[in-house]
């Protein structure tokens, strides 16, 4: 993990209230999981730094890409960045998803909201493994919508919106596939959702991505912890350096 | 330049220190610079038994700050003896370790404890606002200060730097009581309580309720307290409370510190500490100062 400036090759809306950032510097040559995440300082007028997930790496271009959403003022601040300017990020962060799958074995990716990107980056390196990506993804409605077609070209997507207005009305664990020939499911997305769907596919095994308030977000402040099971034993863990990525089993979600 | 400053128990290469709880027990920052560059490190809390802390959110932004109510989170004093302590012994750096406790036992017990040659000096924290039982209790009451003071230093050979709290009236009545009890030293100051609350839920962000305040909001506050200070008591104050730039650390060192804390700072800028330090020479010169001690008290005339 480092510390340096980025800059913005690109920066633009790519859904309501959603940016896609990519960045280049060196981070990018240090990513070596998908579900890492970068630390952002938006300005000195913002104390703390913003996590956001690393959705794709390009290791030709030297850049990482990031999908935010706007969710206060800080991410509203980081809308006004523009392409040549440098960002103060520190990363890459937290552990990922462990890419471990054998070619041929099947991989359910569920990804809700925002928590959708990490999975982009998963899905592509699954794929390259020879490993058959089935995405289940859910907005909340069309105006939301954001790389449903990325996902399409490395697999099968269910798509869901919370009001009807695209694929099909509910929630992600209301459009699950058929979970026979399903190896490992993995997951992102607000903490009722993470709930459900742990929930929903309680025996398979799984990763589930956290999403906590961060202070330092490498693992020395204890603001972003989680609580984990009785049987796992750690107690309170950290989600920004013992994750983001867990066991289901081992964390209990509130 | 000479930036070395002399303290009981502790002879600093610099005046520059991570504050307790804003730097683990160092093993993170590691992988950003060589330890061995600080003046000292002041690892996190440490308590009798393993606490989990407070359930979250545990932190919030404010202007020029920050809220935190982590709860003293820490394996507990063995835990932190026999797994935290070896990484930190092969830096040229002084580590003092920070001591907290729910009652008077509990903090001569891990006072005890660590008086084992891992570290050179004790910080006593009677002054964590974010904890149920003990913390600020000893740190608001003078004669539980004095106790808790007497007590750790009958249970150690260490130095003992006491962390006072903002949350008093009178922090002047507390530094010199503590200096009574054979306090060899003083930390000022640990976070001041505060709150904020979500318009949209009506509640308060943090699950704790309240956090301690830190970050360079707090600093004219901590200013203020150790500029008070200074001039009551004879021992050193190591100054803490939103340092950012070399500029914050003369402020403090005019202001009567010895030598100060970095805190929440590192979790903006996890080179914080060491950029400062390279810096600190050539703002003392700039004010016109030959070494850090010709600083110290200077604003006191």
């Amino acid at each position: 993990m480092i510390r340096e400036w980025m800059s913005i090759v690109n920066h633009q809306e790519i859904a309501s209230q959603t940016y896609l950032l990519e960045l280049q510097g060196e981070i990018s040559s240090l990513v070596k999981r998908p579900g890492q995440f970068v630390h952002i300082q938006v300005s000195s007028q913002y104390f703390l730094r913003r996590p956001v997930s690393i959705a794709d790496v390009s290791p030709v271009k030297g850049t990482i890409t990031l999908l935010y959403k706007v969710m206060g003022d800080g991410t509203e601040a980081l809308t006004n960045k523009r392409i040549g300017d440098k960002l103060d990020i520190v990363g890459p962060g937290g552990n990922g998803f462990p890419v471990e799958q054998k070619e041929g074995e099947e991989a359910l990716l569920i990804g809700g909201g925002i928590g959708i990107p990490p999975l982009y980056y998963l899905a592509k390196q699954l794929t390259a493994r020879g490993v058959k990506v089935n995405s289940v993804l859910g907005y909340r409605s069309k105006a939301d919508l954001f790389y449903v077609e990325e996902f399409k070209a490395l697999g099968s997507v269910q798509l869901t919106t919370n009001d009807g207005s695209a694929g099909k009305q509910g929630f992600v664990t209301d459009a699950l596939p058929s979970l026979a020939n399903i190896d490992q499911y993995y997951t992102c997305g607000p903490s009722i959702m993470l709930k459900n769907v742990k929930k929903k596919l309680d025996g398979l095994p799984g990763y589930i991505s956290i999403e906590e308030r961060m202070g330092c977000g490498i693992g020395a402040c204890f603001a972003c912890v989680l609580e984990t099971t009785e049987s796992c034993g750690k107690g309170y863990v950290r989600v920004c350096s013992d994750g983001p990525v867990f066991r289901p089993e081992e964390v209990v979600l509130s | 330049m000479r930036t070395h400053v002399q303290l009981p128990g502790l002879q600093l290469k610099n005046p520059i220190m991570p504050a307790s709880g804003c730097f683990g027990f160092g093993k993170e920052f590691a992988q950003f610079y060589d330890l061995s560059v600080l003046g000292a490190i002041i690892i996190k809390a440490a308590t009798g038994e393993k606490r989990f802390g407070n359930p979250t959110p545990r932190v919030a932004e404010t202007a020029s700050g920050m809220l935190n109510a982590i709860g003293l989170q820490n394996p507990g004093v063995e835990g932190i003896i026999k797994h935290e302590l070896p990484f930190l012994a092969p830096y040229e750096t002084p580590v003092i370790a920070n001591v907290a406790g729910s009652t008077l036992e509990e903090y001569g017990e891990v006072a005890a404890k660590l008086s084992n040659g891992m570290v050179q000096a004790l910080e006593v924290n009677i002054s964590c606002p974010n904890v149920k039982e003990g913390g600020v209790q000893f740190g608001t009451d003078p004669e539980r200060a004095f106790e808790v003071t007497r007590h750790v230093k009958e249970q150690t050979e260490l130095p003992v730097y006491i962390k006072l709290s903002p949350n008093v009236t009178d922090v002047v009545a507390i530094a010199k009581t503590v200096e009574k009890a054979g306090a060899d030293g003083l930390s000022m100051i640990n976070t001041i309580t505060g709150m904020r609350i979500d318009p949209r839920s009506r509640k308060p962000i943090i699950s704790n309720q309240t956090g301690g305040l830190s970050g360079p909001a707090i600093k004219p506050i901590a200013i203020r307290m150790i500029h008070q200070v200074f001039k009551e008591v004879s021992i050193p104050i190591i100054g803490m409370g939103g340092i950012e730039t070399t500029d914050d650390i003369i402020e403090y060192l005019l202001a009567g510190a010895s030598a100060v804390a970095v805190g929440s700072a590192n979790f903006k800028n996890p080179n914080i500490c060491k950029n400062l330090i390279d810096e600190l020479p050539h703002t003392l010169e700039k004010y016109g100062f030959n070494s850090v001690e010709e600083a110290i008290g200077g604003a006191h005339y």
